[in-house]
């Protein structure tokens, strides 16, 4: 029998093409995604990496909020010109406890992987409010509303859950304390605030300071300078080797 | 008494349904939730008067046609263009003219993007889809569809997801990945919908008088199961409460990412293509009034595009942390699935074998014949980009939204107003369209609308990728990243001087779709098929 009149059999049979289309789509997928999952050398082995603060987990929705992912990119590539413009290259292992990921796939404005202190606190409230007062070229929308925005946190527990229970390593302690660190980040000066114990929790390189110049209240700015200003800072990269054997990949 | 009983039921679940989501409404962590419940609610209470009243029976009995359908998916399809296209003309100004946000938070660039992608992908595309494979199964099966019931509830559950998908951007609810934005619970609604939509689809072909299942109908049920299946699989999320709309999904970083873009690209491949080219397979033919051209080539074209498409997905994420071998993989099959898709073309350009004079006496099968044009020179350009060396210059660049709308506005656009000129006249029994002179002028405008933007595209694309890596002979970059911003304003006019155009003729589109349901025919002596010998002389 000729491949066409077996072929004929699929033409007439609904269940039969239906079945048969869907095996046909799974393989691509398969084999390409499923070994990212268990093939070790997928992520780099790396020091300094820690989940988000509930105050940078918080700025991170909003960033995913507005949508800054359509413009711009956390991810640079290992070519010369990025570099020298952005920094080391990004790895895989920076994006770890990234759900989701935001890697983006446009350069409107810059990449910034890295962008975390390379400019003041102040630079950005300002550059936010109006971007082209600080870069006149700039064609970015202004967010100076986020300023005058109370930041509202009394879930953030719920977000540190379910993170954990998607995989990022927060204990039941950071969960417990969520709403505390928020506070204790953006608001070190208050009496409630323990900036200790948030370091305690989540290392030395938190920074704790009113983002937003204004000390009295938590506002999504400080959440989102928060997280800007932390961005591809947790890597430490004088203890990574980009060509060591377990890093070749 | 059965249709009591089924009455009595679907009255209870509407009931149950709208008392949930006004109990969840009030207990929302944030604004945006509360609001889509209460959309929810209003819904399915509507839903309700309409089984209580007694004014959802269907116009039709259970199989038989109902061609209001049909008739709904063409007009909300045309609405869904003109809406799609001029958000799309509104972000175009804004990256022209960065001051033009009128309403702040809610109409900047990072909210409005993801709006006019889904208006036109999912809205206009995804609404000609559902129309379109609804009238075809029908008619190459010579059945109704298993249920009307179902099929409108198909539709009207997919037009709820717009609307909660559109005001969600808006009012920023969004998961952050893209063409998969709708928040989890839209998501979960998504999949109810498309479920009944694959039954309902299965179904009909099921209980078809004709032996075979025409070639059409096997690209459209691809397109139904692989979506599903990316559907599901990308949108795996824990949200951070029953009661809040943002939500965690279920991968992270490089995991992610890839599955993301294996969604991404597929998006294009079965949402964009594989639907598209069941709508190809049968309007085509039927408009040239000629059979498709080659069956064995159909068949090799189907299984081989639908096989190698999967694979494509790595070539978004070149030079980035995900591992080499993914990358290399996601190369060699998008250069491969360039013999596939030109195919598919050549099927469909063929299909006019001794019926090319149309292309000079009808205007929509112009129209066909350029959307398959472009799906040849998009589906030429796509391999091309994602060869790596290419890729290091026009990833992250304009080049890359030059060429998705050389795709959508060339092809998915094209070939769906060709669809929507043969059917109007059809299902509201009209002779002809109202003016073929207008579908003419949409031809033209429509045309000379995406030259602009492809080539706008392609200059500050190249350009742009040019100067980030230029450096002088010191080894210091030469361009700040401004400058290169600066760069691209004159192209970002002529861009959106481009969809400015392609918006009119989707107006044009739409004027002509209403007069040609008033049941006006405008006299137009030139229009009509010229005698055989006048066109031979010309």
């Amino acid at each position: 029998m000729s491949f066409w009149k077996k072929h004929k059999k699929v033409e007439t049979n609904v269940t039969l093409l239906t079945v048969l289309s869907l095996v046909v789509v799974s393989v691509g997928g398969l084999v390409e995604i499923a070994p990212l999952f268990y093939l070790e050398s997928t992520i780099e082995k790396v020091q300094g990496m820690r989940p988000y603060t509930p105050l940078e987990l918080a700025g991170r929705q909003i960033y995913i909020r507005e949508g800054c992912y359509t413009c711009h990119s956390q991810m640079v590539r290992p070519m010369r010109d990025e570099e020298e413009r952005y920094g080391h290259f990004s790895l895989a292992a920076e994006s770890m406890y990234d759900h989701p990921f935001q890697w983006g796939s446009k350069r409107t404005g810059p990449d910034l992987a890295r962008v975390g202190g390379r400019y003041s606190d102040e630079w950005h409230v300002q550059h936010l409010a109006d971007p082209r007062e600080v870069v006149p070229e700039s064609i970015m929308p202004a967010y100076g509303f986020l300023a005058d925005r109370h930041l509202h946190y009394d879930h953030a527990a719920s977000h540190l859950e379910a993170n954990a229970a998607v995989g990022v390593p927060y204990t039941a302690e950071m969960i417990a304390s969520a709403t505390l660190d928020v506070l204790s980040q953006a608001r070190p000066d208050s009496d409630l605030a323990d900036v200790d114990a948030l370091i305690e929790r989540y290392g030395d390189n938190v920074q704790a300071r009113a983002f937003d110049g204004d000390p009295t209240d938590v506002t999504e700015m400080d959440a989102l300078v928060a997280y800007l200003q932390m961005l591809g800072t947790l890597v430490d990269f004088s203890t990574y080797d980009p060509l060591a054997a377990e890093n070749l990949r | 008494m059965r249709d009591q009983m089924n009455n009595a039921v679907k009255l209870f679940a509407l009931g149950a349904a709208a008392v949930l989501a006004a109990v969840a409404a009030g207990r929302g962590h944030d604004e945006l939730y509360s609001f889509h419940m209460i959309v929810f609610a209003a819904a399915a209470i509507i839903m309700f008067i309409r089984y209580l009243t007694g004014a959802a029976k269907p116009a039709v009995p259970e199989g038989e046609f109902d061609a209001s359908l049909i008739k709904a998916g063409v007009v909300m399809t045309t609405i869904w263009g003109v809406v799609g296209f001029l958000v799309g003309v509104i972000v175009a100004l804004q990256l022209a003219f960065p001051e033009f946000n009128p309403i702040p938070p809610w109409t900047g660039f990072g909210r409005l993007r993801p709006l006019h992608t889904s208006a036109v992908i999912f809205a206009f595309g995804g609404t000609a889809l559902i129309t379109t494979s609804f009238y075809v199964v029908q008619r190459t099966c010579r059945a109704a569809l298993i249920s009307n019931e179902a099929g409108w509830f198909v539709f009207l559950g997919y037009q709820l997801v717009i609307l909660l998908a559109a005001t969600g951007y808006v009012l920023g609810g969004t998961q952050g990945r893209e063409y998969a934005e709708p928040v989890w619970y839209v998501d979960l609604w998504l999949t109810i919908v498309w479920v009944v939509y694959l039954l309902v689809f299965m179904g009909t072909i099921m209980k078809r008088k004709e032996p075979h299942i025409y070639v059409a109908n096997w690209f459209y049920l691809a397109f139904i199961i692989t979506i599903a299946m990316l559907h599901v699989v990308n949108n795996l999320a824990v949200p951070a409460s029953i009661f809040s709309s943002e939500s965690y999904s279920l991968f992270a970083g490089v995991q992610d990412a890839l599955t993301q873009w294996w969604y991404g690209h597929n998006a294009v491949g079965f949402f964009l293509t594989a639907g598209f080219l069941g709508m190809m397979y049968y309007f085509i033919p039927k408009q040239a009034e000629r059979p498709v051209y080659s069956y064995r080539l159909s068949i090799v074209h189907f299984w081989s595009l639908i096989f190698l498409y999967i694979w494509a997905g790595p070539h978004h994420l070149h030079y980035t942390a995900l591992p080499d071998w993914a990358q290399t993989l996601g190369m060699v099959f998008s250069v491969m699935l360039w013999m596939p898709s030109w195919g598919g073309m050549i099927n469909g350009l063929m299909t006019l074998s001794g019926a090319w004079d149309k292309l000079r006496t009808d205007p929509i099968i112009r129209m066909m014949v350029a959307a398959v044009a472009f799906y040849g020179m998009s589906t030429f350009e796509g391999p091309l980009m994602s060869i790596k060396a290419v890729n290091s210059l026009s990833h992250y660049t304009d080049w890359t939204i030059g060429h998705v709308h050389s795709g959508a506005l060339g092809w998915v656009g094209m070939i769906t107003f060709g669809a929507v000129y043969y059917l109007t006249p059809i299902l509201w029994g009209r002779s002809r369209l109202y003016s073929l002179k207008l579908v003419n002028t949409h031809f033209w405008l429509a045309t000379l609308g995406i030259v602009l933007y492809a080539a706008s595209m392609w200059v500050s694309g190249i350009m742009q990728g040019l100067m980030w890596r230029e450096t002088n002979e010191l080894g210091f970059l030469v361009n700040s990243f401004a400058e290169t911003v600066d760069a691209m304003h004159p192209f970002y006019i002529i861009r959106a001087l481009g969809g400015v155009l392609y918006l009119a003729g989707g107006i044009v589109m739409a004027f002509n779709v209403f007069q040609t349901i008033r049941g006006r025919l405008r006299e137009e002596g030139g229009s009509a098929p010229a005698p055989a010998g006048t066109v031979a002389a010309e």
